[in-house]
């Protein structure tokens, strides 16, 4: 078989790729990866605001804000997606304000759970239910 | 000293008095026919300040027949609460004595016998003379238009909506917020909102790139010495209930922070009233009350509830209008001091046989429809049975419609959209091209074709299903059940998504849906690009045609528990 530059570039992404997304089988659950953020903590309510459209506009970019003044890390968990880690976010001292925004992508109806860490080490947690829809009939 | 809350809930009897004393009144004189303009228009003049509400009039220029829904089922803290309370229920909670025209315009109670006394309703020369006539007595008053206007006909489609845009510019509201409109798309309605003498309002519309308002949020008036901020909340779901690449550049949402930030804004700004002109639907309207501080007056639409005494949600009142221009709601308020301090309400009834219709709108309407005249107004079919749609689950002008799909694109199951416009027609009518789009008209028509298997069809059916019983209404999309020709299901209102609806069966034969198996399906109003096939007016059309006569038989395949 003559492999084809066109070909060998389509390998090799396909390399990047497996390198880069998270085998699910391997990925860390919610509970292990809250764990790991709060060291045993019991999470609070309060101080803490996760802003996220009730019914997803399109699943695959889902944009999620969380706000947590005073926190030194936020972390965001996709609870229902096959790898619920989204992403961790450190403020440090100079930091003007503790709120992070970006969007994800969302496999199914689900919960996103945001976990602050404050300053004394306490733990403060939110969560919004994300709807995605098939959609139509409205009216 | 009496108490903000104190005053409006004594406003709030004492509004129900007047309500009642005026509905009353013209009910038994109706009986008497003796239904006359000035008792329709009749309003003792209260405060200072008028607002006049009207929504979803879904592009009925012309009377119409519409008959209110026989289900309109509520879930959770809605359950048993008006708009989810119908018939004769509904009549024994607002006082309204059955047969009465106030009865005939609000339930479904004997809709056929009760239409030949009472006639068709709405008309927009009707609302024009309405309109008049309320601003004759208070020139001040604000006019608001809840949006779902430029969308349902034959001749709005025809002139991309332009026929209710010169309609309404003739009307001259103040304001207006939107969502069938949309269906045009984003080219079109930025075109027309370039030219529109009044506010496009959408405090919710944000530019789906960078997540930034997009749209004029609120804008204030100063009338009768007062400042008046109206908010404008467009339809949430519009990029999911309908199709988003239509107007990819748009992103909605309920944005309940947004909406506070909002209010706080013209509050600091030191307004005396905030009205908000909302198409989320009721439900989500009640629930937004709850929540979001400083609202002196919800105007809802978009779920076409027609509600005799506005609902108090804490200091909010809540107005509900109806649709089809079907009613026109006149509320007067008490501000002083910054404050809303009570109000006086009346749903108008539209009778079109007794308010005279304004000349000047009458003609208006007439030259719009002149080019299409003929086409509009030929004659397809007749039918023999009470054609309606608004309802949660079928309907017969749906079953008409499945079975037209099913037989012109030989399919074995049905899909139709539980979309709320639509109005009726009786026992005996003409059916016309015009009224076959009035059932179906929009600019995403096409009638496709495909396989499903039962295990999709159930889950399409559970996902509309909890658009409509999702017991938090920030889940709701306002739609009813979609309809579904050649399939029967049982539906447990009362539990979560997946596992509402059980006992899937071909209709024809009785046998089973098998998860596993691929069906036939065909439908309209697909919100996936790219969708083919013909119109659903033009299957419809053709379907009727070759009946002569439609007669429907009751339906029985949608069984309804858990309420």
């Amino acid at each position: 078989m003559k492999l084809s530059r066109r070909d060998a570039l389509w390998a090799g992404l396909g390399g990047i790729a497996t390198a880069t997304l998270a085998n699910p089988l391997f990925a860390k659950t919610v509970e292990e990866l809250s764990a790991d953020f709060t060291g045993g903590a019991v999470p609070g309510t309060g101080g803490i605001t996760i802003t996220a459209p009730e019914i997803a506009e399109n699943g695959n970019t889902v944009p999620v804000s969380v706000n947590a003044p005073g926190a030194v890390a936020i972390m965001l968990l996709a609870a229902g997606n096959p790898t619920p880690a989204v992403a961790t976010f450190a403020f440090g001292p100079a930091a003007g304000s503790q709120m992070a925004a970006t969007r994800i992508r969302l496999a199914t109806t689900q919960d996103v759970i945001a976990l602050a860490k404050m300053a004394d080490g306490s733990i403060v947690q939110a969560v919004a239910t994300v709807k995605v829809t098939i959609g139509g009939c409205g009216g | 000293m009496i108490s903000r809350r104190e005053f409006l809930q004594a406003s709030l009897a004492a509004s129900a008095i007047v309500g009642v004393s005026g509905f009353g009144n013209w009910s038994r004189l109706s009986a008497q026919q003796a239904l006359t303009e000035d008792q329709l228009l009749q309003f003792d003049d209260f405060g200072n300040v008028t607002l006049i509400h009207i929504t979803d009039i879904h592009a009925q220029l012309k009377p119409i027949w519409f008959r209110e829904p026989e289900w309109n089922i509520g879930v959770g803290d809605a359950k048993g609460k008006p708009p989810h309370v119908v018939g004769d229920a509904f009549a024994q909670m607002f006082n309204l004595t059955p047969g009465s025209a106030e009865a005939y315009a609000l339930t479904h109670e004997d809709f056929v016998a009760l239409g030949k006394t009472y006639g068709k309703m709405g008309g927009m020369d009707r609302v024009a003379t309405v309109v008049k006539s309320i601003r004759a007595a208070r020139p001040d008053a604000l006019l608001l238009d809840g949006g779902d206007t430029w969308h349902g006909s034959m001749t709005s489609l025809l002139t991309n909506g332009q026929d209710m845009v010169n309609v309404m510019n003739a009307l001259t509201p103040d304001a207006m917020t939107s969502h069938w409109e949309w269906t045009f798309g984003t080219e079109r309605v930025q075109e027309i909102v370039e030219n529109l003498p009044f506010a496009f309002l959408g405090a919710n519309i944000f530019d789906a790139e960078w997540d930034e308002p997009a749209f004029e949020p609120y804008k204030i008036f100063e009338r009768a010495s007062t400042r008046i901020a109206v908010i404008g909340q467009a339809f949430p779901y519009m990029p999911i209930a309908n199709p988003r690449w239509m107007f990819p550049e748009y992103s909605f949402g309920i944005r309940e922070e947004r909406m506070q930030a909002v209010v706080n804004e013209v509050r600091e700004a030191g307004v005396d009233l905030v009205v908000c002109l909302s198409h989320n639907g009721f439900d989500v309207d009640q629930k937004m009350a709850a929540r979001v501080q400083g609202i002196d007056v919800i105007l809802t639409g978009h779920t076409h509830d027609a509600i005799p005494e506005p609902v108090l949600v804490g200091q909010t009142i809540l107005i509900a209008s109806g649709s089809n221009g079907k009613f026109v709601s006149r509320v007067d308020l008490d501000v002083r001091d910054g404050k809303m301090m009570g109000f006086r309400h009346k749903l108008i009834p539209i009778f079109a046989d007794v308010i005279t219709p304004d000349a000047d709108m009458a003609a208006l309407i007439d030259a719009e429809r002149a080019p299409f005249k003929d086409q509009l107004e030929e004659k397809i079919g007749t039918t023999e049975s009470l054609l309606y749609r608004r309802g949660n689950f079928q309907g017969t002008w749906d079953d008409l419609i499945c079975d037209a799909v099913r037989s012109e694109r030989d399919a074995q199951i049905a899909l139709s959209p539980g979309v709320r416009w639509g109005p009726s027609l009786m026992p005996g009518d003409d059916i016309t091209r015009e009224d076959i789009h009035n059932a179906t008209s929009m600019t995403y028509g096409q009638v496709y074709r495909t396989e499903m298997t039962g295990e999709t069809l159930h889950a399409v059916l559970e996902d509309v299903a909890d658009n409509l019983f999702n017991t938090d209404p920030y889940y709701q999309q306002g739609g009813d059940m979609v309809r579904v020709g050649g399939m029967g299901f049982a539906i447990d209102v009362s539990k979560p998504i997946g596992s509402r609806i059980t006992n899937l069966a071909l209709t024809d034969t009785g046998e089973a849906i098998d998860a596993a198996k691929s069906y036939t399906v065909a439908g309209w109003a697909s919100v996936n690009e790219g969708t083919t096939g013909p119109q659903i007016w033009d299957v419809v059309e053709a379907h009727i045609r070759k009946l002569g006569t439609v007669k429907l038989d009751p339906n029985t395949s949608v069984s309804v528990t858990g309420l």
